[in-house]
């Protein structure tokens, strides 16, 4: 196809040259679209968005020129215009010939500003995938007519319903390769129809067309006289937007920021993630839930008689009241809930897997709190919609859990509003994002246990015996002398009148912990319960000593925040992998190295070493004795 | 703006796309100055910093916007720029801090003799020398998505390594409107709240806003050689006549501004905005082109950014 010899379908409006003043008035009213083009490496996705850009003018003759000499070198159309080359960004993907990430395009017509989240359909990407899908108000999903509907459309659709997006469009791609055939389009739509019952879908429009050719694509096609629908870009340009259904909701308004630049002025600044607030409104603070009216809308282009979800703003109040970020803001008569166990679906988005007990930080709005998986119930294989058993979920997995907060948040289901439905999770030592996660709904036990607050308190317990509790936790690789050092010391304080009780790894894994194994899902676990208990004994007022190799930082630093601040002591019992090797106590170096032990700590499992240790202690240069001997002292200054 | 001159599709109002896109960049920097210790603008006096100052004085109303400017400075700058910047920051209310690349000052880099080294000491370097030097650990920049095929790709909030360099492999996923700030020892945010705006939502909003841009931005008569097929503005005594070179008197106007020996100019009668929009619109090169620097290939912008280049 030579484009110098075919017009731009989509003409530039003459109103540029002949009248800007009244280009520019009407180009203020123009709403805005985002939407996700989704789908399998060769359904010519790329080259969809390359026409779309094209036919609305967005290239540029200097792009044009880079575009037909890149086509040349590098492109998949034997020298004629590679569309795809227009948006395959990073200099890797062009070489590979695939987009291997989220990509933002730009175009606008007459009535709309549109946004385009390119993702790429390799299965593995899912990650991409969600995210652009999180901010779409639609998404198309293209099939190849040649193809039908794949696995991988299966994969897309089912995420693009997951993430809640309600105007779906079918587009059936590459009409020109089945001679414009409408039994072949029908054909899919049903094949589609089918699944979309399945998942849940409630509706989707199919158009049939030519990314190529440009059928259906901004005019309607001479070659498709059967179809009778509105084309790609006339229904881009009617379809509703997110806005507009959220502001038809009860008002919600996270906290971002206090705005405080002087005593006489305190105002509360966040987007308005649902409905319509007016000076005078009852408000309610969430989770506090108390209650005032709203006292003023402040904009730096003055006060507001009212404001809409989308816009960000500055509320005042009319009573002195506590709030804060992460608080948000409703009408007064229709709260949101507000809970600490959730169920909800994660999509898993890095490469280390999902540890069940292990704390992560969620943010959700704009709260940011801790929060452990207490139990995963599922993982769903998004290819066949089947459930697995499952206790932990790998990259690109999709499962469904219960997931506890460390404090109250206020939240609402996904389903109705994303805002204060969507979260994500955030490792808290590599502090990437690990998980994007959908809230179904609060889980009832949540509300209904409470704290027995107890009269004989902690304090009690601890003073008659004249001590300060602790725990003193020793970790290090197996062999390394955790448990030597540990019985020494326990048998030093214990002559010198002190209470204390040592908790040993192998002691526990018989009783409390016979049930769980070396996976890491299994060791966060162990941890879990040794710390919890370990807890509960410095409630009744002990010194407690633990011998774990407790392999992961994150664990460790779970168990430091369960306690009271300088209760938590580390010891690192630093010994080399080599010299704990040599030792070989209990036989299990060798067991491992001969491959009978799986997930040994050194081995083939991980060791990650303390930042933070209280003490430390090298047992190549120090007897168990002396090793002791440290500690003991240490415990014993802490004391007084 | 802020107020909803509505577009009534059916049921409820819709906001347009400007006033979705500055709501948008308001929630952004109001993020960053929650989750920041020690925050920064980028103020290059370009249009696109133009508006991110804007929309910052927006964002903390009735508080000037809570963190200072900075800009990089090449002592090469159209004097009109400098002009702009100092009154800019004062109407603001905010800190302006000028950084000078020492080492580039001392070599008298500049960029009649030292071509790319111009670039690399003044603006990549010095970038690197001010964050480090005042400890900034998130940087507002005024990037778009729209400028560049590298830039579509760049998150939100982008991380920069302790040596400034980003990893376009590593990128944090970014969901929603949440954006994870969490940041390693010695790492670094690059902010770009006008990610999603384009060059046109932007000619618009100065516009709509009324705000004050660079007078080189609308045409008049300027004094200009042509070399190397680009217009250059001689602008002060500094520059240096080639051979046979006679600045001529022609009404010309710049779409981008940056050292001014390096930015072509393009003719034009273009003097109000309504007028410089429908230039732009009726154009049909890219904003680019008239920067020297991503000429070599189509992949230089994104080699720049792994270095550190903004």
């Amino acid at each position: 196809m030579n484009l110098q010899d075919k017009d731009p379908v989509y003409v530039t409006d003459a109103l540029i040259a002949e009248d800007i003043d009244a280009y520019l008035l009407k180009h203020q009213h123009k709403t805005m679209l985002r939407f996700i083009t989704c789908g399998s490496v060769d359904d010519g996705k790329s080259t969809l968005i390359g026409r779309l850009l094209y036919d609305s003018k967005m290239i540029f003759e200097d792009q044009l020129a880079s575009l037909e000499n890149d086509s040349k070198n590098v492109g998949t159309q034997g020298g004629e215009i590679d569309f795809a080359l227009l948006v395959d960004g990073l200099a890797a993907e062009r070489e590979q010939g695939i987009t291997i990430d989220v990509a933002y395009r730009f175009f606008a017509t007459d009535k709309r500003k549109f946004i385009v989240a390119d993702t790429p359909g390799h299965e593995q990407y899912t990650r991409n995938m969600v995210t652009g899908a999180s901010t779409a108000d639609l998404a198309v999903i293209l099939i190849d007519a040649r193809q039908g509907v794949l696995t991988q459309t299966r994969r897309h659709s089912y995420l693009v319903n997951l993430l809640g997006i309600k105007n779906v469009v079918l587009a059936v791609n590459k009409m020109d390769l089945v001679d414009y055939s409408a039994e072949r389009f029908y054909e899919i739509v049903s094949d589609y129809s089918h699944f979309a019952k399945q998942i849940g879908m409630e509706s989707f429009l199919p158009i049939p067309i030519s990314g190529l050719k440009g059928d259906n694509i901004v005019t309607k096609s001479p070659a498709m006289p059967w179809y009778q629908g509105p084309t790609l870009l006339g229904h881009l340009e009617e379809a509703p937007v997110n806005d507009a259904r959220m502001q038809e909701q009860p008002f919600r308004m996270a906290v971002q920021w206090v705005n405080r630049p002087n005593l006489d002025f305190r105002g509360f600044a966040g987007q308005i993630g649902a409905g319509q607030v007016r000076p005078g409104d009852a408000i309610r603070v969430l989770p506090s839930g108390k209650t005032t009216t709203v006292k003023s809308i402040v904009t730096f282009d003055g006060d507001l008689d009212q404001a809409v979800a989308g816009q960000s703003v500055t509320i005042t109040f009319a009573d002195e009241i506590d709030c804060s970020r992460g608080d948000v803001i409703v009408r007064s008569d229709a709260p949101c809930e507000v809970a600490d166990q959730f169920e909800a679906t994660l999509v898993w988005m890095a490469e280390q897997e999902m540890l069940p007990g292990r704390p992560y930080i969620l943010k959700i709005g704009t709260q940011t709190v801790t929060a452990t998986v207490t139990e995963p119930k599922y993982e769903v294989n998004v290819n066949t919609l089947e459930h697995l058993a499952s206790k932990t979920l790998g990259l690109n997995a999709i499962g469904v859990v219960n997931i506890s907060t460390d404090r109250p948040i206020p939240f609402e289901a996904y389903a109705t509003n994303p805002d204060l439905g969507g979260f994500i999770l955030i490792d808290r030592m590599s502090n990437a994002t690990v998980a994007a996660g959908m809230i179904h709904f609060a889980l009832r036990r949540s509300q209904n246990v409470h704290w027995q607050a107890l009269d004989v308190d902690r304090e009690a317990h601890a003073s008659l015996k004249n001590q300060k509790p602790a725990v003193v936790w020793f970790t290090g690789l197996s062999g390394s002398g955790k448990s030597t050092i540990a019985n020494i010391v326990e048998k030093k304080l214990h002559a010198l009148g002190k209470h204390t009780f040592l908790l040993d790894g192998d002691n526990i894994r018989h009783g409390l912990n016979r049930d769980l194994g070396f996976t890491d899902a299994d060791r966060v676990e162990n941890i879990r319960r040794v710390g919890e208990v370990a807890k509960l004994m410095t409630d009744a007022g002990l010194i407690v000593l633990t011998a774990f190799i407790s392999p992961f930082r994150s664990e460790r630093q779970m168990v430091r925040d369960l306690m009271a601040p300088g209760e938590f002591v580390e010891v690192f019992v630093d010994t080399p992998l080599a010299v704990a090797e040599s030792r070989d106590v209990k036989g299990l170096y060798k067991k491992a190295r001969a491959g009978q032990l799986k997930n040994f700590t050194g081995i083939d499992s991980p060791y990650e070493l303390p930042q933070q240790a209280e003490i430390t202690v090298n047992t190549v240069d120090l007897t168990p004795e002396d090793a002791a001997e440290r500690i003991v002292q240490y415990v014993l200054t802490r004391m007084s | 703006m802020s107020s909803i001159e509505t577009e009534t599709e059916g049921r409820a109002a819709t906001l347009t796309h400007l006033q979705r896109l500055e709501a948008e960049s308001i929630q952004i920097m109001r993020e960053v100055v929650a989750s920041a210790d020690n925050p920064v603008m980028l103020y290059s006096v370009g249009k696109d910093s133009a508006c991110m100052l804007h929309l910052a004085k927006k964002a903390f109303y009735p508080a000037p916007p809570p963190f200072p400017l900075l800009h990089v400075d090449t002592t090469w700058k159209f004097r009109a720029m400098y002009e702009l910047r100092d009154r800019a920051a004062a109407a603001a209310g905010m800190e302006l801090i000028v950084h000078h690349n020492p080492e580039a000052m001392e070599k008298g880099i500049n960029p009649f003799d030292h071509g790319s080294l111009h670039t690399d000491m003044w603006k990549t370097d010095g970038l690197k020398q001010a964050l480090s030097k005042f400890n900034f650990d998130v940087a507002f920049g005024g990037a778009r998505r729209d400028e560049e095929k590298s830039r579509a790709k760049e998150r939100v909030f982008s991380f920069r390594s302790a040596n400034h360099r980003w990893d376009p492999k590593n990128q944090r996923p970014e969901l929603w409107k949440l954006y994870n700030t969490r940041k390693g020892k010695g790492e670094s945010i690059r902010v770009f709240p006008l990610s999603n705006w384009t060059e046109l939502d932007i000619w618009q909003y100065i516009h709509l806003e009324g705000i004050d841009i660079v007078p080189l931005y609308f045409s008049d008569k300027r004094p200009v050689v042509e070399r190397d097929g680009l217009l250059i503005m001689v602008d002060d005594e500094r520059f240096r006549l080639r051979d046979g070179e006679q600045p001529m008197m022609k009404s010309v106007r710049f779409r981008t501004l940056g050292c001014y020996p390096l930015t072509g100019a393009v003719e034009s009668e273009a003097r109000t905005l309504p007028e410089v929009i429908q230039e732009m619109l009726l154009t049909t090169t890219s904003e680019r082109q008239g920067r020297a620097i991503d000429h070599d290939q189509s992949a230089s912008m994104e080699k720049k950014k792994q270095e550190g280049y903004f």
